[in-house]
């Protein structure tokens, strides 16, 4: 008789632990509560088909981010993930209004600094049409000053993703 | 014969859709995808349990809530919704860097403004 316990999932579903089983690297048996979480939210053959689909390489962090979605859904039994996604969203809203704003400050700083003789001599205001500080021409400079960093646009915004919201609410 | 459409979790069970169905109001025919996501990441006597357990008026959202946590996961099989809010902690650490820069630039300009004839001395 081999002296190998069964992993944590194994004993929960109350089953024979064999050499392949696709649980037992990632739910050893004296952590019976990570696997107890994930069965309860995801359910155990759930867990299984995705870990299979998976490269083995992957699967740890597979079962990392499974377990992390499961207890803040147990913490959260409604929102779960999703309740820290919608307050980080806001975070970058507000970080972004807070940039705008600071840009937006410097670039009157910049304005009333300029020399008083720059708007009195009309040749040099036609001439130079590349000079942010021009006001004939600053509108086409002020989408580089205020760079709003759209990054934010793959953050997975709720609201402002047509397919999320078609998926969703449709 | 009853003209009752069946929702999108009895279509794809293969099962009546009863009036009392528990997924019938979070699951339109409408959106079949909503549900298959749900389903193949929840498991339906998952969702229907989740949802049972939760306060009638709570039960819409956290069906959306399910729903999108299925679909992140459908999308990105290895982190899902971790992978969403990694990026997000990301964009704020990358938003407020470049907010503590643009205020410094705004104390230089500030200070230049009110000084405007002192040299800058790098040997203080």
């Amino acid at each position: 008789m081999g002296g190998n316990s069964p992993c944590a999932s194994c004993k929960l579903l109350r089953r024979r632990c064999t050499k392949d089983c696709i649980f037992a690297p990632y739910f050893p048996s004296d952590d019976p509560h990570k696997f107890a979480i994930v069965h309860k939210v995801f359910g155990a053959s759930n867990v299984s088909k995705m870990l299979q689909e998976l490269p083995a390489h992957q699967r740890a962090d597979a079962v990392s981010s499974l377990v992390y979605e499961a207890t803040a859904r147990m913490r959260d039994p409604v929102y779960g993930c999703v309740g820290a996604i919608s307050y980080l969203q806001n975070q970058v809203s507000q970080l972004q209004m807070q940039l705008a704003v600071a840009q937006t400050e410097i670039l009157c700083i910049q304005m009333q600094q300029e020399p008083p003789t720059l708007a009195s001599d009309q040749q040099m205001v036609d001439a130079d049409h590349n000079n942010p500080f021009v006001v004939n021409d600053n509108l086409g400079a002020v989408p580089q000053m205020m760079n709003f960093g759209s990054s934010s646009s793959s953050s997975g915004n709720i609201a402002q993703d047509p397919l999320k919201r078609e998926f969703l609410w449709a | 014969m009853s003209n009752f459409t069946r929702c999108a979790a009895c279509r794809y069970l293969r099962r009546r859709c009863c009036g009392d169905c528990t997924l019938a109001p979070f699951f339109p025919s409408t959106n079949p995808t909503r549900f298959a996501y749900v389903h193949r990441v929840f498991g339906a006597s998952n969702v229907a349990r989740m949802l049972q357990q939760i306060p009638a008026e709570q039960r819409r959202q956290a069906a959306d809530a399910i729903a999108l946590e299925a679909y992140w996961r459908v999308q990105d099989p290895v982190y899902g919704s971790v992978g969403v809010i990694s990026r997000l902690q990301r964009e704020i650490n990358a938003a407020q860097r470049e907010l503590a820069e643009t205020q410094a630039h705004i104390t230089l300009y500030a200070a230049r403004a009110q000084s405007p004839t002192t040299q800058f001395d790098p040997s203080i």
